[in-house]
């Protein structure tokens, strides 16, 4: 049995086979492995009994749901109206310069994956950005490479 | 700012943590009883959309169905948004004795919190208290359970035909509309689906009783309701208001002395330029005079150092991103808008075509699906008609 194929069945046994555990399941796999894969997807089918194009389709509707390979870390930008007016281009920029790598990229070291999203809830605070489940707010460029430096060191 | 114009009100953040002697009181009550105070106290839905709470609860109520669930809506993802968290972490418990004591006027054995992914940091305390509320509801002889269902990034999801549809383990596509969720909700149930600062409020009525709750407001529009203040303001932050304000009011209490355009109702609300602030109030539409705006809560101001353009820009690429794309109007018609407003911009297009894009905007009013497509035209047609230069030159 693969890690894939386990990590699925344990996450169908918390939660049961009917349809309206698939976002719980899809998440419980984004959880270990960040992403998720063709393989993982079509295991998940097999085990609740539905198509895989179900899976994928209801997978991919959701922008946490990423089904491109990511980093361990995946940083999350705020860019709607607040963020963008209290200066996000810079902190992207920041974000580029401390991580060498460019928006939508992973950093070849599979630590760091750098993307941005839509309103996060912290407009009274912008820039905001989520790295994994942790917010950061009030973001200066400094700020920004203190933060990098901390992960890089976990 | 700071001129103080508006009564501050502290009703829902207020340190109160007496949650076993109101339930138990509450639960003494007959139902009847229950849905009139919340009737009486002319509560209105603040997630933004404004239906009356107490009718919600009482069309559940009546609803036949063995099964039937309550659903707190956290999915907090209008831009400019951000009081429902700062709910979720400071009274907890004022939101889960609403949703008890829904489930025990309706009939429902289970609630659930959507809580949108962005929001997943919340979860280990919130589970903490929703297990502190599991063992009072045991104590009083209540079965009802909540759980917490996390979202994973689509705004659309706020939109409750769309929730619902994303706890069915499916796309987050709005459904057609009649049957309404108090009829066929979550798994075809009936349910009560309300806003998190809802159900907080249902908590300062059964507890204070509906007049302390009415005596707040204007006319239509009753009580008080959080605001999530920010853009160019010295003192953005939540604060709890009067509904029924005067926007100059407002804007003379958190604008910078330089505020050109106050953008109500996050990114699906309306722009009102500096013109207008006078003959504006912030309530739901019905007998005030003059413009009256509803809100879920999101107020944004925008200085002189604005681009009006740039601000419609982030807008519709928000939209372009988070339409679901099941409808047509919606999902081509904020492509269009957002690639008419850049020729125009660039030169590309006569100004002219400004007033095309306006027909488009209102068509897709007429003909989307759901609320995300028909109140694109809100800040479309309110930005592009007020600034129309800042579109052009």
């Amino acid at each position: 049995m693969t890690d894939i194929q386990q990590l699925v069945g344990e996450l169908v046994k918390k939660h049961g086979t009917k349809r309206e555990k698939l976002l719980p399941i899809l998440q419980g796999v984004i959880e270990k492995e960040r992403s998720l894969s063709d393989y993982a997807m079509i295991e998940i089918a097999k085990q609740l009994g539905i198509s895989a194009a179900d899976v994928y389709g209801t997978a991919t509707f959701y922008s946490f749901m990423d089904t491109e390979p990511r980093g361990e870390n995946i940083i999350r930008v705020c860019k709607t109206i607040t963020c963008f007016m209290k200066g996000k281009n810079q902190i992207l920029l920041a974000l580029e310069d401390a991580l060498k790598i460019k928006l939508g990229e992973t950093t070849p070291d599979k630590k760091f994956t750098l993307l941005e999203t839509n309103c996060l809830g912290w407009c009274h605070k912008a820039p905001a950005m989520l790295i994994n489940d942790e917010i950061y707010t009030d973001l200066t460029i400094e700020r920004v490479h203190e933060i990098i430096g901390e992960y890089k060191n976990k | 700012m700071g001129k103080n114009m508006l009564k501050r009100i502290d009703l829902i953040f207020k340190n109160e943590h007496d949650t076993d002697e109101i339930l138990s009181k509450i639960f003494k009550r007959s139902n009847d009883d229950l849905i009139n105070d919340l009737i009486g106290s002319g509560l209105k839905g603040r997630g933004g959309a404004g239906f009356p709470t107490g009718l919600k609860w009482k069309l559940t109520s009546e609803a036949k169905d063995d099964e039937k669930y309550v659903i707190c809506n956290a999915d907090e993802g209008e831009p400019g948004t951000f009081k429902d968290r700062e709910i979720l972490t400071q009274v907890p418990h004022k939101v889960l004795t609403g949703m008890a004591v829904c489930g025990r006027i309706i009939g429902a054995k289970k609630g659930f919190i959507y809580l949108r992914g962005e929001y997943n940091f919340l979860k280990p305390h919130l589970n903490e208290e929703i297990d502190k509320f599991h063992a009072i509801l045991k104590k009083l002889g209540s079965d009802f359970r909540i759980e917490i269902f996390s979202g994973s990034g689509a705004y659309i999801c706020g939109e409750e035909s769309s929730l619902m549809e994303s706890m069915e383990g499916k796309r987050g596509e709005p459904r057609n509309k009649p049957p309404f969720p108090t009829e066929k909700g979550y798994l075809g149930k009936p349910t009560v689906i309300n806003n998190v600062e809802t159900l907080a409020h249902a908590w300062t009525i059964f507890k204070y009783g509906p007049k302390k709750f009415r005596d707040l407001g204007v006319q239509d529009s009753r009580g008080s309701k959080l605001f999530s203040v920010s853009g160019d303001t010295p003192i953005a932050g939540i604060y709890e208001l009067e509904l029924g304000m005067s926007l100059q009011d407002f804007v003379d209490d958190f604008g910078d002395d330089d505020c050109k355009a106050v953008q109500v109702g996050g990114a699906a609300g309306f722009c009102v330029p500096r013109k207008k602030f006078r003959e504006t109030a912030i309530g739901y539409q019905g007998k005030l005079t003059g413009i009256s705006l509803p809100t879920g809560g999101s107020m944004m101001l925008f200085n002189s150092s604005r681009s009006m353009y740039n601000v419609l820009k982030n807008y519709l690429e928000f939209f372009e991103e988070e339409s679901c794309g099941q409808c047509t109007p919606c999902r081509v018609g904020c492509q269009q808008l957002l690639e008419g407003i850049e020729a125009v911009k660039r030169g590309e297009k006569h100004q002219h075509y400004l007033n095309k894009l306006l027909r488009l905007s209102e068509t897709m009013k007429m003909t989307a699906k759901c609320g995300l497509g028909q109140s694109v035209a809100n800040s479309f047609s309110s930005i592009v008609e007020n600034f129309r230069e800042e579109m052009i030159y």
